[in-house]
């Protein structure tokens, strides 16, 4: 049996509980930006799966806008089903939107028309996808727009950062226009060797939850992969009008066991838990 | 004195003068600098509502936030429907591209800029809509920018410069506040920036990181507190330095004086190994001393060292008359008794 809520869900904020049957509780709070940083060693893209698992939980009525630049369908689904989600599934009930984009900037036709407007094409999708779902529903949903991953926005954006960054913030607006939520991976380790660390830390000053996966700073271990560190500045919740401070810093270790089923992460210095 | 840099932009500009300009400034570890954005912004908002402030509306160049973030926040501190009028918001993100717009233009006081790199057109849009609320009189308006750092994505220094300037001198602006994120950019524009404010609010971390410390716990306490370092140009020239504490809560943001002598031994006393202050006991050991010029009434009594040589018998007595402004003055004040003059 599944532990209703982990503490990576605490840390993003996502209320989540097996028995209840309140609805839309497990999306992450209306309006957040969650950056996810990782690196070569330390792959993050498991949180990604995490929150694609939340979001799409049978008693929540939340939706995912997907964007893929660096994975299939296919890859997604086999990961999901795992975790016990059919993505075919959600995709029919029209609360899975798939962008596949792994061509985006190497089609013929997109090719030189990435600056003067490809990147913008691809917003106005998202914007459509977000407003007819709105419309669909009735009541306003919350939304969670997936980015996997933005370095390979940048590729397609000729290594412009600038564009990419413009494509960024145009998804950013929709998180106060609709009340989604925006969720980015990045990897850290790009950056480094550049002059300035500046890229990334102008998206650190856009997001308001912060995940960085980094190897264990005490070295390599047998069952521990690494540590994550979530830096959660606190959204403002329109619904309920006030600051919602959630957790300022939390540190974990997470182990990659064969299946994906065992990542779960937990508190560093707590290895009994490490297991599952 | 969060406050009272507040009502410094609330007084707007004399005629013929600058107007005052705020810059907000801050950096990764305490990026707490859109709190303070947003605490001017809804203290401006009430003056202006008020009917206290010398600006009579508001525009707002929305760069970072969309536009409705600024009409939510405005509604919810009881700004309504009814006087949204005398706000603008200004949403500056799409360059030059065709219809994605998730804002209906015009609607509920939001027009959308399509034009980033041309700062003119920016400045002749931003007066244009300022005067739409205004009206044609001589009733002036305040500007507030989200962020500069964002404007400077696209355009050379130089651009924003001209702008920010053309902005503060323009007889209809009464007060600028803007935002700007230093450790993006290099030393000499912000220093660029800076000078064309006549007050710098720096939001910088209480406690120093010191090197190998790992810095998780503290990065965690700087966003909810942090250390708001105030430099404020006066009219006369003169410099006042000023700090105060911000405390990040559920309901916003609040401020806390810091005790006036640990702020002052902070900023103006530089690193030194001897001591430049006085204690208790000092001064008041050092009040007891009778200096030179104040023996003079007591001189029958006493006989000076020359006298006693007898040095001086013949020659006429030399005297210094000394006579002290007042009695609050310490008697030995390097103080410019001209100081308060407004030249």
């Amino acid at each position: 049996m599944e532990r209703s809520s982990n503490l990576l869900d605490e840390a993003l904020g996502i209320i989540y509980d097996n028995s209840s049957l309140s609805s839309s509780s497990s999306s992450l709070p209306n309006g957040s930006c969650v950056l996810i940083e990782d690196c070569v060693e330390t792959s993050a893209s498991f949180v990604i799966h995490h929150i694609l698992k939340r979001s799409l939980s049978p008693n929540s009525s939340s939706s995912v806008v997907f964007l893929s630049l660096s994975h299939p369908f296919s890859h997604y689904d086999r990961i999901l089903r795992k975790l016990g989600c059919n993505l075919a599934a959600q995709r029919d009930n029209r609360r899975f939107f798939f962008f596949d984009m792994l061509m985006l900037g190497c089609t013929e036709q997109s090719l030189g028309n990435i600056h003067s407007g490809g990147l913008i094409e691809l917003y106005g999708k998202i914007q459509k996808a977000i407003e007819d779902s709105n419309s669909s529903s009735g009541n306003s949903k919350c939304i969670t727009i997936v980015l996997d991953d933005f370095s390979l926005i940048e590729v397609a954006a000729k290594g412009s950062f600038n564009h990419s960054l413009d494509f960024l913030r145009y998804c950013y607006t929709l998180t106060s226009e609709f009340g989604c939520s925006l969720v980015i991976l990045n990897h850290e380790d790009i950056y480094l060797e550049e002059e300035s660390a500046t890229p990334i830390l102008q998206m650190e000053y856009l997001a308001n939850i912060l995940i960085k996966a980094e190897p264990l700073s005490t070295g390599l271990a047998a069952d521990v992969h690494g540590q994550l560190t979530v830096l959660n500045k606190g959204t403002y919740d329109k619904t309920r009008n006030s600051m919602n401070k959630g957790l300022g810093l939390e540190e974990r270790a997470w182990s990659h066991g064969q299946l994906m089923r065992n990542v779960v992460p937990s508190r560093l210095g707590v290895p009994s838990m490490l297991r599952v | 004195m969060a406050e009272s840099t507040c009502r410094v932009l609330r007084d707007g500009a004399l005629e013929g003068e600058l107007a005052p300009a705020l810059t907000i400034k801050d950096s990764i570890l305490t990026p707490l600098s859109f709190h303070v954005f947003d605490y001017v912004l809804s203290q401006l908002s009430s003056y202006v509502l008020a009917g206290k402030s010398q600006s009579s509306g508001m525009v707002i160049v929305a760069l970072t936030r969309s536009p409705s973030y600024y009409v939510n926040m405005l509604n919810s501190g009881g700004i309504d429907g009814v006087s949204m009028d005398k706000w603008h918001v200004l949403l500056q993100k799409l360059k030059g591209c065709g219809q994605i717009g998730s804002c209906p233009d015009s609607s509920s006081g939001v027009t959308v800029f399509r034009d980033v790199r041309n700062l003119e057109k920016l400045f002749s849009a931003v007066l244009e809509l300022g005067k739409g609320i205004v009206g044609q009189g001589k009733d002036r308006f305040c500007i507030a920018i989200d962020s500069v750092t964002e404007l400077l994505r696209d355009v050379p220094l130089s651009s924003l410069a001209g702008l920010l300037s053309n902005l503060r001198s323009h007889e209809r602006v009464s007060s600028l506040f803007w935002l700007l994120h230093s450790d993006i950019h290099n030393t000499s524009t912000n220093a660029a920036v800076e000078y064309m404010s006549s007050i710098v609010a720096s939001v910088e971390s209480t406690a120093q990181l010191k090197s190998g410390q790992q810095g998780l716990f503290l990065l965690e306490q700087n966003l909810r507190k942090a250390k708001l370092r105030m430099r404020l140009k006066r009219r006369n020239g003169r410099v006042r330095l000023m700090s105060e504490e911000i405390h990040v809560e559920q309901s916003g943001v609040t401020f806390t004086s810091i005790s006036s002598e640990e702020s002052v031994a902070q900023t103006l006393v530089p690193k030194v190994h001897f001591n430049l202050q006085l204690s208790e006991k000092e001064q008041l050991d050092r009040s007891k001393v009778v200096l030179p010029f104040e023996h003079q009434e007591e001189q029958n009594g006493v006989a000076t060292e020359a006298e006693k040589s007898g040095m001086t018998e013949n020659s006429s007595r030399g005297e210094i008359i000394y006579l002290r402004d007042s009695d609050d003055e310490r008697p030995d004040s390097d103080e410019d008794p001209d100081d308060d003059l407004d030249i």
